[in-house]
């Protein structure tokens, strides 16, 4: 399947076309509920670790230090690349899927067009290039997220908080992130196309295949991100 | 001149076509009937090169499908305009993005000469005002009509219909069966229609293909059909009481 999803587009200007759709599809419509998710959840880091840290030996800004290092490290890359599994995996499956069941993919072949690299390739391209910002923004908002839980709380106060998101800045983890991140996007693009992309059968194979992929998508993240974690910073 | 000489294909266990030969000439619309499970999608899917035959060869205008280069069949699939039973029209499209899609793919014409031509097409399968439309928001005659209008804007020379009537009611079913005619004579393509629809086939049956658990039992036109003695074609068309009424008259007329 890769290998003709990776060939040179057949026209320059339908695969830019695609590709801006795309983004707007696959990432643009989902910086939403990834706005939403991060800020709460970066929150609710900022809370269980106040409350389970909550000891006059160690210091409050340890807090903002170890909100910081779960978002930028774990829950930016790695839990919203599962959550875009579910949003973007089952999308690209299904509308994939729709096309096959009602043989628009035939259509296309039938054309001449090679409908593997003209409904993939923009798919790969979109992910792999826009969610690492989506990433950095999740990271934006889940720190954000916990200052604001601290000052609605009270748990923690501000300058605190600051000094912990201060401390022991390293950027290679920002780096480890994103290409995190852009490895996930792969994934994300590629089993959900693959799985909508061989479907057999009607709506509810679709419906079927959909899950699946959208199941296999997290799986597959979450044992590489064991891999990764363990090659990059192990 | 379409050539299918000898074809056979296989689904695992399962051989689908046992050795079927036919040709296909220029201007004419021909048929493939059969019964569900005779073979006549798979029949129409190896002519459009969507299977590959086991055995034998399809030479279109002396160009044999085996021995092309992928260039070679992705050139011949510019020369093919399909019409799919369910239409097969981009839903997220708007009709004009749906007609204007091939030409964007394989042309350089400029935005006005596609839109030209896209205009044209409609024009010429009688749609008006459903340029911006989307084909959720057309009728299933319409959105038939829209995917002729796709199939030949490339003018190309040869033009595949599986079931083109099927869902429609009878009097646009005629419509769209005169259509392809018309098309066909106009554009002196080669036509090639699947169908298990004997209205379309007394409609435009110039040439009928009759085929029978893989293999080609009968083949004439629609004059002819009714007179003949093939058991399998008469179980097939006198299926119905309206034919078995319409070869007492032929009879009688004889």
């Amino acid at each position: 399947m890769l290998g003709h999803v990776f060939k040179k587009p057949q026209k320059g200007s339908i695969f830019y076309e695609s590709l801006f759709k795309e983004i707007e599809e696959l990432g643009l419509k989902s910086l939403g509920i990834v706005a939403f998710i991060s800020f709460f959840v970066g929150g609710v880091v900022a809370i269980q670790t106040a409350i389970n840290v909550d000891n006059p030996m160690i210091p409050k800004y340890l807090i903002g230090f170890a909100t910081k290092r779960s978002i930028i490290l774990e829950f930016a890359p790695t839990f919203m690349s599962v959550i875009l599994a579910g949003k973007v995996g089952s999308y690209i499956s299904s509308s994939i899927g729709t096309m096959r069941v009602t043989e628009q993919i035939d259509a296309l072949e039938i054309m001449g067009v090679n409908a593997l690299n003209y409904l993939v390739l923009p798919k790969i391209f979109a992910s792999v290039l826009f969610f690492p910002f989506i990433v950095l923004l999740g990271m934006f908002l889940g720190i954000f997220g916990g200052w604001a839980a601290g000052y609605a709380t009270g748990l923690f106060t501000s300058d605190d908080y600051i000094i912990g998101i201060r401390e022991d800045f390293q950027p290679h983890l920002i780096r480890y992130s994103l290409i995190k991140t852009m490895v996930f996007a792969f994934v994300i693009a590629t089993i959900p196309s693959f799985y909508g992309y061989y479907v057999k059968g009607g709506s509810l194979e679709v419906g079927k295949a959909s899950t699946q992929a959208v199941v296999w998508t997290s799986v597959v993240i979450i044992i590489l991100n064991y891999f990764l974690t363990q090659m990059m910073i192990g | 001149m379409i050539e299918v000489t000898n074809i056979f294909k296989s689904f695992d266990d399962n051989q689908v076509l046992k050795g079927v030969s036919a040709t296909f000439e220029k201007g004419d619309t021909s048929m493939i009937i059969g019964s569900s499970g005779s073979g006549k999608t798979v029949f129409l899917k190896c002519l459009l090169g969507l299977f590959i035959p086991d055995e034998g060869d399809i030479c279109y205008d002396g160009r044999h499908y085996s021995k092309m280069t992928t260039d070679e069949k992705i050139n011949l699939r510019k020369e093919i305009g399909m019409v799919f039973q369910s239409g097969a029209l981009f839903d997220s499209s708007t009709i004009e993005d749906n007609i204007m899609f091939p030409l964007k793919m394989f042309t350089k014409q400029s935005k006005e000469e596609m839109l030209e031509r896209v205009n044209f097409v409609l024009a010429r399968v009688n749609l008006k005002n459903v340029n911006k439309k989307f084909p959720g928001e057309l009728s299933g005659g319409m959105q038939k009509r829209v995917a002729i209008a796709r199939a030949i804007v490339m003018n190309p020379k040869y033009l595949f219909c599986d079931e083109p009537n099927s869902g429609l009611d009878p009097n646009t079913a005629i419509v769209i069966d005169n259509l392809i005619q018309e098309i066909t004579d106009e554009y002196q393509m080669i036509t090639i229609i699947n169908s298990h629809d004997m209205n379309s086939v007394m409609e435009i049956g110039e040439k009928i293909i009759f085929l029978k658990d893989g293999l080609k039992a009968w083949e004439g036109s629609y004059k002819t059909i009714f007179k003949t003695d093939n058991k399998a074609v008469t179980d097939f068309v006198y299926s119905s009481d309206m034919f078995k009424k319409v070869r007492e008259i032929y009879n009688k007329l004889d």
